[in-house]
């Protein structure tokens, strides 16, 4: 029945739902997980890769982790050709706000601008909705380091620690049970591997794979974005796996004793 | 700025103020230009009080001490002589008195009356000497 009210984007169900919007993040239940973490002292982002080939040409520009600002970065899930549309529009809301106000952009206008863009694709048009859904992260001198999390039905909501993407339950329940707020960023940088490694979706996981990045802000007051070397990420992931290794072998020899 | 404080549930800093202000005024300069000259006085919690001179050609300064109009041409060199970085605000009203008084003594228009406004971390208030 819900078949008829699911063709157009801009009409309600008998029941008041949007089917395409939902449909939209649906989508997004497939895409490549992407892990944020606020820290002490800035962001750790982490994201899975999904094109991973050795015929894939090393490139500059990342499919996941994107810069909106100096002070402002975010990782994608979805279709990254929507994507890039969206991010365009966040880098010249953001450079607009800098040109009248001469001051950076407060994070949370900037996600909800890109919000209200995605809005208008659920409302009019015709036009179907973006399927992207972003992790924002950033700083500003009003409310500090900041996490956001926005889907394509245009809503955004604010957090100290979430996942979306593939597996993003299991991610979450992993955080619900170890994240630790105000913890440092480097080991909120493990905690995100951990997360990683249990949503990713293939059994050997390495660099290429994973993206890794670390918004802070330096004594000097400039916000910094660093992603993480390769031989970085391959010793975190490897100290995870030693650390996951020893619990199986600990709750084993626990059980064991019975 | 109202409605800024409305959508956005945070305050315009000062310096973001008076560069929107600015930023309105070049805009109008080509088209139907606003003919007015401005001085923009701002708290905010973080850097303190400060001020911005802008005038009709969207010009935008910081200044410590500012005035427009024919009042400049006699009450710039009082400020150059009695301003200090630390003053009271007190000490600065005084400073204002002598402003006033050189008017009266010196300009050719007769201003009677001034209204004297002073913003701090409170807001803004009246105050008559």
């Amino acid at each position: 029945m819900s078949r008829r009210y699911d063709q157009s984007t801009t009409t309600f169900s008998p029941e008041g739902r949007l089917h395409q919007v939902e449909y939209a993040i649906e989508a997004i239940n497939n895409a490549g997980t992407c892990v944020g973490l606020q820290s002490s002292e800035g962001i750790v982002l982490a994201a899975e890769k999904r094109t991973v080939s050795k015929l894939l040409a090393p490139s500059k520009t990342s499919e996941k982790t994107y810069t909106v600002d100096d002070h402002i970065s975010c990782l994608v899930a979805g279709l990254t050709a929507d994507a890039n549309i969206l991010i365009h529009q966040a880098r010249l809301a953001s450079q607009r706000y800098m040109y009248n106000y001469q001051e950076i952009m407060p994070v949370e206008q900037a996600v909800k601008s890109v919000c209200n863009y995605k809005q208008a694709y659920t409302q009019f048009g015709g036009l179907r909705p973006f399927g992207v859904a972003f992790v924002f992260a950033g700083w500003d001198e009003h409310y500090g380091f900041q996490l956001y999390q926005s889907d394509p039905s245009g809503n955004y909501s604010g957090w100290k620690a979430t996942v979306i993407g593939q597996n993003n339950q299991a991610g979450k329940s992993i955080l619900k049970t170890d994240y630790v707020e105000n913890s440092s960023i480097d080991i909120n940088l493990k905690l995100s591997v951990k997360v990683l490694l249990k949503t990713l979706d293939s059994a050997s996981p390495s660099p290429d794979r994973i993206e890794l990045s670390v918004l802070r802000r330096g004594e000097d007051g400039k916000i910094t974005h660093t992603m993480l070397s390769d031989p970085e990420v391959q010793f975190l992931i490897d100290e995870i796996q030693r650390e996951i290794e020893l619990e199986r072998k600990q709750t084993e020899a626990a059980s064991g004793d019975m | 700025m109202k409605l800024y404080e409305l959508n956005n549930d945070l305050n315009l800093s000062t310096h973001a103020a008076a560069s929107f202000t600015r930023g309105e005024l070049a805009k109008a300069l080509r088209k139907g230009p606003y003919q007015t000259n401005l001085l923009m006085a701002g708290y905010d919690a973080n850097t303190g009080p400060s001020l911005y001179f802008i005038d009709y050609l969207a010009s935008l300064a910081k200044v410590d001490f500012g005035a427009q109009g024919y009042a400049a041409n006699f009450v710039l060199s009082v400020f150059d002589r009695e301003w200090t970085p630390d003053m009271t605000e007190q000490q600065a009203l005084e400073v204002i008195k002598k402003c006033i008084h050189e008017l009266h003594t010196r300009f050719l228009i007769s201003q009677p009356v001034f209204v004297i406004k002073v913003v701090d971390e409170n807001g803004t208030r009246t105050v008559t000497l």
